[in-house]
């Protein structure tokens, strides 16, 4: 335990001193917590025009917005959208720091060093994995605590309750750790293979596809984000983690690290 | 004490360990001499049980390879080719977290005695990115000294280090030895073996031969006298060849060379028999082969 303790806490000196990390864990979030909040500003000030209404897909009116106005479903709907792209930290986070940090490791040449010490390659790879999904979460759970604390002063509650329903807390507490797990596994397998952490931060970053394939979804009404779909994407998640797991703990041997990870 | 049995390492078709047998004592400074792509590091490697060797035995420090690589890398130290240090955190960081990751008790007193032996106590708060080449390969030693290891492997510690850090290094290593460690030094360096080692080995893929540095010289060149003359050499050889302990004779200017079976007792029957024959003697001296003759001989000898 000490010593995958001991690991994350160098995981985080060495990375957190990189430009480009620190962008992603700290900017990213302020980012996607601005967005909506300029949106709510402005849809509470300059009256809605019938054509936005329009805009939203038939099927998610009635499930959505019983009984509000036409204007309220419209920003419940939108938030609906923004609060997804929360989802995009959980995948985004890992991937960087784990890129960075393992490429680093690859062209410093510190890996050698660090597998000839009596660490398990087991407790190496907790470590880089806590090192990169812990970041992710805590920064995806503290923006959520956020959005939610802002929205509470800034809509009404019937709004308020629409667009945060518990739903919103699983896809937070359960769904987003998947996600992160799923994006540092990848991130593990891809700098495996490459010598600049730039590309495996990119490659990896197809990762968030999905969440931008249901934002998409979403707001051409063909997915329907509830409690179903929330589980079905929760269960896809952890199958794939164990999948990708798999193949993360199989690169990640002493002899494979060294002599073939170049 | 290192022992290793027909120890083989092969990647995909290239064998670059083949069955090597070696027997370090304990104490021992041994080393393993060998050119670029020898295969130096790949046995250091297996030695310290970070790649798995293909066929073959081996027992560092009392714990069998294969069968306690836990225990191996808890009580060995290594040097890697490269430092391999965390550029971006200072001296002093890089080295407590290996003492965390070796399991040493006291991690403050450890790390401190080492930053101070090493001469970088007053750098210890700067980030390693800051540090010179020699900088950067002494903290590295340090690091491999952390806990205190029995068996040290060294993977070319003064290489591309200039004369001064060179020579800092090469003393430390002599301490190691006093303090009774066993050290394994790989080198390219002729000269630093010669001077610091009891035994070297030459290794190029496969083990060529064992010995202490003075009867490898001996038993590949016998021993050679020089005699300096002030006229040319060739007219005395004829005087010299006849006698029964002069086995081989040249001239070579102004130089005769000889090769006999012992100096030390045949030379004033020598110099009798230049004497009386009025040769101008001007010096006479025993012609010793540097280790780089030796070497370059057995490695290129396929
Ligand atoms: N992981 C590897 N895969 C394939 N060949 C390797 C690998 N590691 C080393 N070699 C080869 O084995 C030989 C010995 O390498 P090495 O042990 O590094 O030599 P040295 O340290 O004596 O310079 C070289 O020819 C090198 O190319
Ligand atoms: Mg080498």
């Amino acid at each position: 335990m000490n010593k995958i303790k001991v690991v994350v806490l160098k995981e985080w000196a060495e990375v957190f001193r990189n430009k480009l990390v620190l962008f992603s864990v700290a900017f990213l979030p302020l980012v996607l917590l601005a967005l909506p909040f300029i949106m709510v500003i402005i849809m509470n000030n300059v009256p809605l025009e019938e054509a936005t209404v329009d805009d939203i897909p038939e099927a998610l009116l009635g499930t959505m917005c019983g009984g509000m106005s036409e204007a309220d479903c419209a920003l419940v709907y939108m938030l609906n959208l923004f609060t997804i792209m929360l989802m995009i930290l959980p995948v985004m986070i890992p991937v960087t720091i784990a890129a960075y940090s393992i490429v680093g490791e690859k062209t410093s040449r510190t890996l050698e060093p660090l597998l000839a010490t009596p660490i398990t390659t087991s407790e190496l790879l907790t470590a880089k994995a806590v090192a990169a999904v812990l970041p992710a979460v805590v920064a995806t759970f503290l923006s959520f605590v956020i959005y939610s604390i802002g929205l509470r002063f800034m809509v009404n509650e019937t709004i308020y309750n629409a667009a945060l329903g518990p739903i919103w807390w699983f896809a937070i507490i359960v769904v987003a750790p998947l996600l992160s797990l799923f994006s540092v596994c990848l991130a593990i397998i891809v700098s495996s293979r490459v010598t600049d952490p730039r590309v495996a931060e990119q490659m990896s970053g197809i990762v968030i596809l999905p969440i931008i394939l249901i934002i998409v979804g979403q707001s051409l009404g063909i997915i329907l984000i509830e409690a179903r779909f929330l589980f079905l994407v929760a269960v896809i998640t952890a199958v794939a983690d164990a999948i990708l797991l798999y193949f993360a703990v199989q690169l990640f041997q002493r002899e494979r690290i060294l002599t073939q990870w170049k | 004490m290192i022992k290793t049995n027909a120890l083989t390492k092969q990647f995909d078709e290239h064998i670059a360990v083949d069955s090597l047998d070696l027997d370090i004592a304990d104490g021992e400074l041994f080393g393993f001499l060998g050119p670029n792509g020898a295969g130096k590091t790949t046995t250091v490697r297996m030695l310290t049980s970070l790649i798995a060797p293909t066929s073959g035995t081996a027992v560092v420090g009392g714990f069998k390879l294969g069968e306690d690589d836990q225990n191996i890398r808890r009580n060995v130290g290594i040097l890697t080719e490269t430092p391999g240090m965390y550029d971006r955190l200072s001296a002093h960081r890089n080295l407590s977290i290996y003492a965390e990751l070796y399991e040493v008790e006291q991690v403050e007193r450890q790390v401190e005695k080492y930053l101070k032996m090493l001469g970088l106590w007053e750098r210890r708060d700067d980030p390693v990115g800051t540090f010179s080449k020699g900088m950067r390969q002494k903290l590295a030693i340090a690091r491999s000294m952390l806990h205190e290891p029995k068996t040290l492997f060294l993977d070319e510690p003064t290489s591309g280090l200039d004369p001064e850090a060179a020579k800092l290094v090469r003393d430390f290593i002599e301490d190691l030895k006093e303090a009774g460690r066993t050290i394994f030094l790989c080198t390219h360096n002729l000269d630093e073996a010669d001077r610091l080692c009891d035994r070297i080995a030459v290794f190029n893929g496969k083990l060529r031969v064992v010995d202490t540095p003075t009867s490898l010289r001996h038993s590949l060149f016998g021993n050679q006298v020089v005699v300096q003359l002030a006229a040319s050499a060739e007219f005395y050889t004829s005087n010299l060849t006849s006698l029964p302990f002069v086995k081989e004779c040249v001239a070579d200017g102004n130089r005769l060379l000889l090769q006999m079976d012992d100096p030390a007792a045949n030379n004033p029957e020598l110099i009798r028999v230049l004497v009386s024959a009025n040769a101008p003697i001007q010096f006479v001296s025993e012609q010793t082969h540097s280790l780089e003759d030796i070497y370059l001989e057995l490695v290129n000898d396929k």
